[in-house]
């Protein structure tokens, strides 16, 4: 569904990505790990059109979407919860939600789609005339992954989306990851500093290493690797 | 006791009437200055950046008033009369909404991911290009600006004076206050707009056009400042191509009192620095009524940097 090949991205004068190459089967949950600063947002970051490619592709539903403006990727159906959530602090959860529809052309359908996503988190619906930014840091994690289903994606990245949030809601949010892949069918694109958590709830691993991909495998089997134990699971 | 002086000078003394005609002198002059404050403000919330330029869209405003005036008002007469300084108001704004999105457009837009330095400069330059472009087309001189309606005292109000441009003035601000509110608030590109001010990426990732945006603040911005121009030359006939650059940056700390990026903080800091001038003119200290703005400027940088509605920012790297 989504392929990327020999990606190479340049963040300024830095070459934050040399050769990345991954693919996300349809239907399923793949993750990518890996330590602070291997290029995992900025894997992300680059899909989603924000960062211009250097070399290689990225390839979605067997289309070139390269260097794409966001706007467009977002109209393919591919939707980022991006690090740090981002929520508009200044706009109420409603409006948020909302900014997530943005180009939405059936706009007559948003009533149903505010029901599904206070289903899934009923939480927001209590505070959905409220200000954003007075969410806790769960509430808003909550309301940027709702946010990001309102535009109906078919693929959607989570960029730490366990970063700064409370250990019981951390848990919380991946049951609904796990959720809101098997029930709606949206394939999903997790990057996660947690590494067990990640491994956990996925199908597919990549373990991203100073902007290349060193290993990648089923979920499973990347929990018994040893080199994968030893540098992100803690183990010895 | 008339002895007590303040600095030499005679102590301030008005009567309740006085006082009165001076808040309504203030708060029509504040108009004026909460039309351009609004456009700075918006511009700076969506791209963090100062458009010198846009006083001098205020005068193409006034300009524009002047050269359609004669041309369109002979067509409105009898009951249609109203009509005609209303169309010459709404073309004025359309004219100057252009101008505002040519501007961002050609002298801008490449510049956006330079540094905000450089589109300062920019900024200054497109400025003085609109300053001395309009001597070049308008001619340096001052021309009277024509009477798009009558203008007389009204009757009723006692020993106050209100005119009757004074109340059209006012009328015009409010509407277009209200309509700016109302697309703030209620509308898509609205929203867009507030969240785009709010967190440019994630506007980005929600599938926000960023240049369509940008490109609806500035037209926004800019028919305010012209219809602000048209206001403003209504009292003050007298418009030349370098009107606009008191004004302008008046405005400007208007925008800053208010706390710059804040809406309703530019419409409110726009009035209070009317009001404050008027006063000061009205008082001994007449003399120094346009250093008052400086004068605020400088001690809301001291001491409120943020504005009277603003808040703190933190500025990611």
């Amino acid at each position: 569904m989504l392929e990327l090949s020999n990606l190479a991205v340049n963040y300024g004068s830095i070459t934050a990505l040399h050769d990345v190459s991954l693919t996300v089967e349809k239907g399923t949950i793949v993750t990518l790990i890996g330590a602070n600063g291997a290029g995992k947002s900025t894997t992300l970051r680059t899909v989603s059109g924000l960062l211009k490619i250097q070399r290689g592709s990225i390839r979605y539903e067997a289309e070139e979407i390269s260097n794409l403006a966001p706007h467009r990727i977002v109209e393919r159906g591919i939707s980022q919860v991006p690090e740090g959530r981002m929520i508009f602090a200044n706009l109420t959860v409603r409006e948020n939600l909302l900014m997530g529809a943005y180009l939405r052309k059936d706009r007559n359908k948003l009533a149903s789609d505010f029901d599904f996503v206070f289903e899934i988190f009923p939480r927001l619906k209590e505070r959905s005339r409220q200000v954003a930014g007075t969410l806790s840091g769960g509430e808003q994690q909550m309301l940027a992954i709702s946010r990001a289903l309102m535009s109906k994606p078919r693929c959607l990245m989570l960029d730490e989306p366990s970063l700064g949030i409370a250990p019981i809601l951390v848990k919380t949010i991946f049951q609904k990851i796990v959720e809101i892949n098997r029930s709606l069918g949206i394939t999903v694109l997790l990057v996660e500093q947690n590494a067990n958590l990640a491994l956990e709830v996925s199908h597919y691993g990549y373990v991203l290493e100073t902007g290349r991909i060193i290993l990648h495998d089923r979920s499973s089997a990347l929990r018994a690797n040893e080199r994968v134990k030893s540098a992100y699971l803690g183990g010895r | 006791m008339d002895d007590k002086r303040f600095l030499g000078y005679p102590p301030l003394r008005m009567t309740s009437t006085e006082f009165l005609q001076q808040l309504i002198n203030g708060l029509s002059l504040g108009a004026f200055y909460a039309l351009i404050a609004l456009g700075y403000t918006m511009v700076y919330g969506v791209l963090r950046f100062i458009n010198f330029a846009h006083g001098d869209v205020f005068m193409i405003g006034a300009f524009c008033g002047y050269y359609l005036s004669p041309r369109l008002l002979p067509h409105f007469t009898g009951w249609m009369t109203p009509l005609g300084p209303i169309s010459v108001l709404v073309l004025t704004m359309l004219i100057c909404a252009v101008l505002g999105i040519a501007i961002e457009k050609i002298a801008y837009r490449p510049l956006r991911s330079r540094p905000k330095l450089t589109v300062l400069i920019t900024a200054i330059g497109v400025s003085l290009f609109l300053e001395y472009g309009g001597q070049f087309v308008f001619g340096a001189d001052p021309k009277s600006f024509p009477e798009l309606m009558p203008d007389r005292a009204l009757e009723g109000t006692g020993a106050l004076t209100i005119t009757t441009t004074q109340l059209a003035a006012f009328i015009v601000t409010i509407s277009l206050l209200v309509a700016l509110t109302f697309i703030v608030k209620r509308t898509r590109l609205g929203m867009a707009m507030r969240a785009l001010s709010n967190n440019a990426t994630a506007a980005a990732l929600m599938g926000v056009n960023i240049d369509t945006v940008v490109s609806f603040t500035f037209g926004l911005g800019s028919a305010l400042a012209g219809a602000g121009g048209i206001l403003f030359a209504l009292s003050y006939p007298s418009i030349d191509p370098l009107m606009g650059l008191l004004p302008g940056i008046k405005a400007f700390v208007a925008a800053v009192l208010g706390g710059i990026g804040n809406i309703p903080g530019a419409a409110v800091g726009g009035i209070v620095l009317g009001v404050v001038e008027t006063f000061v003119g009205g008082s001994a200290f007449s003399t120094y009524r346009d250093a008052i703005a400086f004068a605020l400027l400088i001690i809301i940088l001291l001491f409120r940097p943020t504005g009277i509605f603003g808040r703190a920012q933190i500025e990611k790297v």
